[in-house]
């Protein structure tokens, strides 16, 4: 084993798509750093097309970067890829299970293909089958399943031969609400299991709060924030004031209107609505709203949330978080995947 | 769980036992899929024999039209070679489509980033399509047997029709996958396969002898290599088969197969460079 402190290390990751009709391509990665601790679900959170599949993509051998070095376990990614692929465990975005064979069939194959004997093989599935409940389908094929099942599925085919790191992928995309609470319980469970590391890349700022233990917040191929859920949260100081603005009025006068208050600061405007901070969200909002009523361009909503991911993501990026739904965004085999997006700025507004 | 990774120190990229396992491994998950859907199996070789039973049928007589020269052989009997080989170029042109659903569903990309040998990707591909049309191939000789038709050549010559039957399917499954990989789109291929398909068929000699055809037909016939494997396969059934351009025309099958799987191979490669 190596003496290296970290599960992950990447540096200065770059990585440009040629693209058909796009001059120069599309840069996927631009300087990418990170670096991840044993032990503990690490989330890589950001909104579509920010760069953290492509970052999945080079940890785990699919892609080669076109600069800067990936290191996983003190192995590196592009001199060692046939080592790094036996130290890791990767759930892609897209399912990858074999949806003509069976749940069983998937894991032993798997199994198989990291050289593991037909005994072991099989002693190892039905471990995997049992702790993932997945026994009672384990003869059905993986087309019949459901698509909460076929996630457990891949996420016990990225264990099969209990590698050091897991790469989650966007893990609940897709789900629906009771399936994507089950699946949190389940990546929870395996950051307890003895040591595992866990990347979970996700776009849902709801779930890198409630699972990752440390964040990096992904834009435009680069890291722009890094720490605790908390320490993010807690460099905010303060409450986050939201305004939505009937349609006519101008956003930037409503900004100057709000710079001219003392009870809020760092005022932005965002979208159609207007944000601000203060230290007492709730004492600010009736001054805020008497004075836009004096300028005579009053608000539709007004809304005082606590700090969350969405205003960390804000202030670093400069833009609201709203994670457009994508063709990414679903993979083939599910419907369901806008409905079930748990809306950040709900969350926020509570 | 336990942390220590599975790590065999050092393994290198590429050995040979591993691909002949991986290979092995990867042939029985496609076989065991298809094993499972034995409707899809009979449906399969419902084509063949329609096209077996209705044309033998249908043009009896052709036999019998001067400058067929086909002995004293039933039209049935001459047709089994051609439907052989029609049957396993039709059957290895859509290996691209199961290409293109395993790159969508992400199974390709679940396997390379796991320590699958590469080279067993493609080796498996090339081994499920032998074996299924292998055993397409023989069932349709069965066919025409218990539709009359005598086979001359015997134990041999029916293995030199099954033999091309399976080089010609790897070549057209090679190209297949190619362009599976290339383009990504079903309707690439559905769209070559069915402009050439039925050109490919009617170019050779499968249906009627080139002694039969315009002369231009017959030097586009004469580059075909669906004509060679049925030339070969139906020199082969005869009762004394001239082994000289059997040779010929299976070497130039073989060759092309190698270079139809180096072109999917090189594809393979570069769809690992655009993941």
């Amino acid at each position: 084993m190596t003496t290296d402190p970290c599960a992950v290390r990447a540096h200065d990751l770059g990585k440009t798509y040629s693209v058909r009709g796009v001059k120069g391509g599309v840069r996927a990665l631009d300087g990418l750093d990170v670096t991840v601790d044993r032990g503990i679900v690490f989330g890589l959170l950001g909104p579509n097309g920010a760069g953290k599949s492509t970052a999945v993509k080079v940890l785990t051998t699919l892609t080669r970067p076109d600069r800067g070095t990936a290191v996983i376990e003190g192995v590196d990614v592009r001199r060692r890829p046939d080592h790094v692929r036996r130290l890791i465990g990767v759930v892609a975005q897209r399912s990858g299970s074999d949806p003509r064979a069976t749940a069983r069939e998937n894991l032993i194959l798997q199994a198989r293909m990291h050289g593991m004997g037909g005994h072991a093989a099989r002693a190892r599935a039905t471990e995997l089958l049992d702790r993932f409940d997945l026994a009672e389908v384990a003869g059905r094929l993986v087309k019949t399943l459901s698509g909460g099942t076929q996630r457990r599925l891949d996420v016990a085919l990225g264990l099969v031969h209990r590698p050091a790191v897991l790469f989650l992928d966007e893990p609940t995309t897709g789900l629906d609400p009771e399936a994507r609470t089950a699946m949190w319980a389940e990546i929870r469970r395996l950051a307890g299991s003895d040591g595992l590391t866990v990347v979970l890349t996700t776009h849902y700022l709801e779930e890198a709060d409630r699972l990752a233990q440390r964040l990096a917040i992904v834009d435009r191929g680069r890291v722009v924030a890094g720490g605790t859920p908390d320490e993010l949260k807690g460099e905010l100081r303060g409450d986050a004031v939201h305004l939505e603005l009937p349609s006519g009025s101008v956003p930037a006068q409503v900004r100057a209107v709000l710079e001219s208050l003392p009870t809020v600061r760092e005022v932005r405007v965002a979208g159609h609505g207007v944000s601000a901070r203060s230290d007492n969200g709730a004492a600010a909002v009736p001054a805020v709203l008497a004075a836009l009523e004096r300028a005579g361009t009053p608000a539709a909503s007004v809304t005082v949330a606590r700090p969350s991911l969405d205003d960390v993501f804000l202030r670093y990026t400069g833009r609201r978080y709203t994670p457009e739904t994508g063709p990414d965004d679903a993979p083939d085999n599910t419907t369901a995947s806008s409905e079930a997006a748990p809306s950040a700025r709900q969350e926020a507004a509570r | 769980m336990t942390t220590a990774p599975l790590t065999s120190p050092a393994s290198r990229a590429f050995t040979v036992p591993r691909l002949i396992s991986h290979t092995w491994f990867l042939t029985g998950r496609r076989l065991h899929a298809l094993a499972r859907q034995p409707a899809v199996i009979v449906g399969n070789l419902v084509q063949p024999a329609i096209w077996l039973f209705l044309f033998g049928s249908l043009f009896r007589r052709v036999v019998d039209i001067p400058g067929f020269g086909h002995g004293h052989g039933s039209y049935l009997g001459y047709l089994v070679p051609g439907v052989i080989a029609m049957n396993a170029m039709n059957a290895s042109m859509w290996a691209g489509v199961a290409m293109i659903e395993e790159i969508d569903r992400g199974t390709l990309n679940r396997f390379l980033s796991s320590p699958v040998s590469r080279v067993a990707l493609m080796t498996s591909g090339v081994a499920d399509q032998a074996v299924t049309t292998g055993l397409q191939s023989v069932a349709i000789l069965l066919l025409g047997l218990l539709g009359g038709a005598h086979y001359p050549g015997g134990i041999a010559g029916c293995a030199v029709v099954v033999a091309a039957g399976v080089l010609l399917g790897t070549v057209f499954g090679g190209l297949s996958n190619a362009m599976g990989m290339l383009l990504r789109q079903r309707e690439a291929i559905i769209g070559f396969n069915v402009l050439f398909m039925l050109p490919l068929t009617f170019l050779s000699s499968a249906f009627m002898p080139t002694a039969l055809m315009p002369h231009w037909m017959r030097i586009i016939t004469a580059c075909n290599p669906l004509d060679w494997a049925v030339r070969a396969g139906r020199s082969a059934l005869t009762a004394s088969p001239d082994w000289g351009p059997i040779a010929a025309r299976g070497g130039g099958l073989l060759a092309l197969t190698i270079v139809c799987v180096a072109i999917s191979v090189a594809t393979f490669r570069s769809y690992q460079k655009s993941v």
